[in-house]
């Protein structure tokens, strides 16, 4: 009489579906194959099929007179990328904001999340927290336009400096805006890690070290500094890499080129894949040594 | 003295987070086209004139679409890597987890540059499927992330004691693992959404002539006359933003969502 209480349950025509789940059921390695086979079905041939495609696109080139691109191997577009001195100043100058804005962010970071960790009551803590959140997912280009119009003639900024007497002072369309801006962006990426690592350090280390006679600097220096690195290195592998690859910024708060806007313009406007993607390569290469140093300071693990 | 400084660092790091998100919420009752501070007076017609604007609301159609269909991929495909990374022992297994991340890793010029050449090259052409391929590949991990987390934090004992009690595999798939990993699949969803919804990098080169919302506001917003409206989607968008933020980090901890883009 019971029995038929449960089967009636999924009124199933799928009894084969069933009878098929039993027998994987003692499967485990057609279970994981099937669990992978899309997931990795997508990713190794439309991501990393195109990766690939892009890095042998870079050994060939475009010839200037037929301007189609000629499948032979050619180191030549490194060789341009290399003694041409316009693109080593763009990779160097790219380089170095990446830097200016990793060192800046880190400063801007570390006070801000501090405070969360260390200071704020638990309410105030998971507000502030969602506050450091929304501008990481609110839109990348609304925010770069939002500086934009502050930093544009007769904007907020302009205004600003004007009222204090030091026109002059405004930043404009510049390189200044670029650091400002790209400082702003990628904020909150180094705030989170950074306040994670602080919130992991144990009150007791801070209680130790005042015992043994320790002021605040050097129980920041000795202390917290070595246990927070490998935060500051999982932080900076954001703000470096987002700055690096970076083309939107440059063009609307600046009048420099970064060598996303190289990449970009070879590819978009003069049709040069190979060069395009020779450039593409120089930031491949400077992250892969950038992260294996980061993943040295432990920074894989502050994640 | 060292608290109060502080203090001072601490609302200067938040003012400076928040006043160019302020300014441009205000622009956006300008009531002049020209854009110079201070403003002289403000009016709401703008907002009107975004809703009527019909280039405005195509691209916040298709925006929509490939953010749903995105999403749909996302939540799949991350979910299946997540159970496979989680629950199995396998050669290659940390491969996994590293390939996942590489899309995000990876300045978005390089993925966007090998999906375009690799498009041109096949000659299938720029379609919204193009632009849920390129958005897919980045927000894969992000589910993955919520999902796996959510996995090792929760017993697999429970699994067994169903299967022990009787129940089939989708029995316990329905009744146990889901509602386990449901709210992890929500959040893991809306932030996927919330990414795609704003790339702008990626799909520049996925979208041949189409465009999204930040590809509208990109291309129009040099142009003067436009720039009411821009300011009007701008205020939208950071509106719509904050939701999924909101309601991601009520239901899977802060923690989670945190790291869910790193």
């Amino acid at each position: 009489m019971t029995t038929d209480a449960l089967p009636a349950k999924g009124s199933m025509p799928d009894s084969a579906v069933r009878r098929a789940l039993g027998a994987l059921y003692r499967r485990s390695r057609l279970q994981l194959a099937l669990l992978l086979a899309a997931p990795t079905g997508w990713f190794v041939f439309l991501y990393l099929g195109s990766l690939a495609f892009l890095l042998v696109s870079a050994f060939w080139f475009l010839d200037p007179t037929t301007s189609s691109i000629v499948h032979t191997f050619t180191l030549q577009n490194f060789v341009t990328l290399v003694s041409d001195p316009v693109y080593r100043t763009i990779a160097l100058r790219t380089v170095f904001i990446a830097a200016v804005v990793t060192f800046t962010d880190m400063a801007i970071a570390f006070p801000i999340a501090w405070y969360l960790a260390r200071v704020a009551a638990p309410r105030t803590r998971s507000v502030l927290f969602m506050m450091v959140l929304l501008p990481l997912w609110s839109s990348y280009l609304v925010r770069v336009y939002a500086w934009r119009v502050i930093l544009s003639p007769g904007g907020l900024l302009d205004w600003v400096f004007t009222s204090i007497g030091l026109p002059n002072l405004s930043p404009g369309f510049s390189d200044v805006s670029m650091w400002i801006v790209f400082s702003y962006l990628w904020l909150p990426y180094m705030i989170l890690p950074i306040y994670a690592g602080l919130e992991r350090i144990p009150h007791s280390y801070f209680e130790a070290s005042a015992d043994l006679g320790a002021r605040a600097w050097p129980t920041f220096r000795r202390i917290v500094l070595p246990l927070v690195l490998p935060a500051l290195a999982a932080g900076s592998i954001f703000t470096f890499s987002l700055t690096l690859g970076d083309y939107i910024t440059p063009q609307l708060v600046s009048n420099s080129q970064f060598i996303g806007n190289v990449i970009y313009n070879s590819q978009g406007v003069a049709n040069n894949v190979p060069f395009a993607a020779a450039f593409a390569v120089v930031p491949i290469l400077i992250m892969a040594v950038y992260l294996l140093i980061a993943r040295r300071l432990g920074a894989f693990d502050a994640l | 003295m060292g608290r109060l400084l502080l203090r001072i660092a601490t609302t200067a790091g938040f003012l400076f987070l928040y006043i160019p998100l302020a300014v441009i919420a205000l622009y956006a009752f300008n009531a002049q086209r020209v854009q110079a501070w201070p403003i002289q007076q403000y009016s709401t017609e703008w907002f009107q004139a975004a809703l009527d604007n019909d280039s405005v609301r195509a691209a916040f159609a298709l925006s929509v679409a490939v953010g749903v269909a995105a999403t749909f991929v996302a939540l799949v495909l991350g979910s299946l890597a997540a159970f496979a990374v989680q629950r199995y022992r396998f050669f290659g297994r940390e491969t996994v987890s590293f390939a996942l991340v590489l899309p995000i890793a990876l300045p978005g010029i390089v993925t966007g540059m090998a999906l375009n050449s690799t498009i041109n090259a096949t000659g299938i052409g720029f379609t919204m499927w193009t632009i849920v391929i390129g958005h897919a590949t980045f927000c894969i991990v992000v589910v993955y992330n919520n999902v796996i987390a959510r996995l090792r934090r929760s017993s697999r004992s429970i699994e067994e004691a169903s299967m022990d009690l009787g129940a089939d595999t989708l029995q316990t798939f329905r009744f146990i693992t889901f509602p386990v990993i449901r709210t992890a699949l929500v959040a893991g969803g809306l932030l996927a959404f919330a990414l795609s919804f704003d790339e702008i990098i990626v799909t520049t080169f996925t979208a041949g002539t189409q465009e999204t919302l930040p590809i509208w506001i990109f291309s129009h917003l040099r142009q003067t006359n436009q720039r009411p409206i821009v300011n009007v989607v701008a205020v939208v968008l950071i509106l719509l933003s904050a939701a999924p933020v909101y309601l991601a980090a009520r239901l899977s901890g802060s923690g989670t969502v945190a790291g869910s883009r790193t």
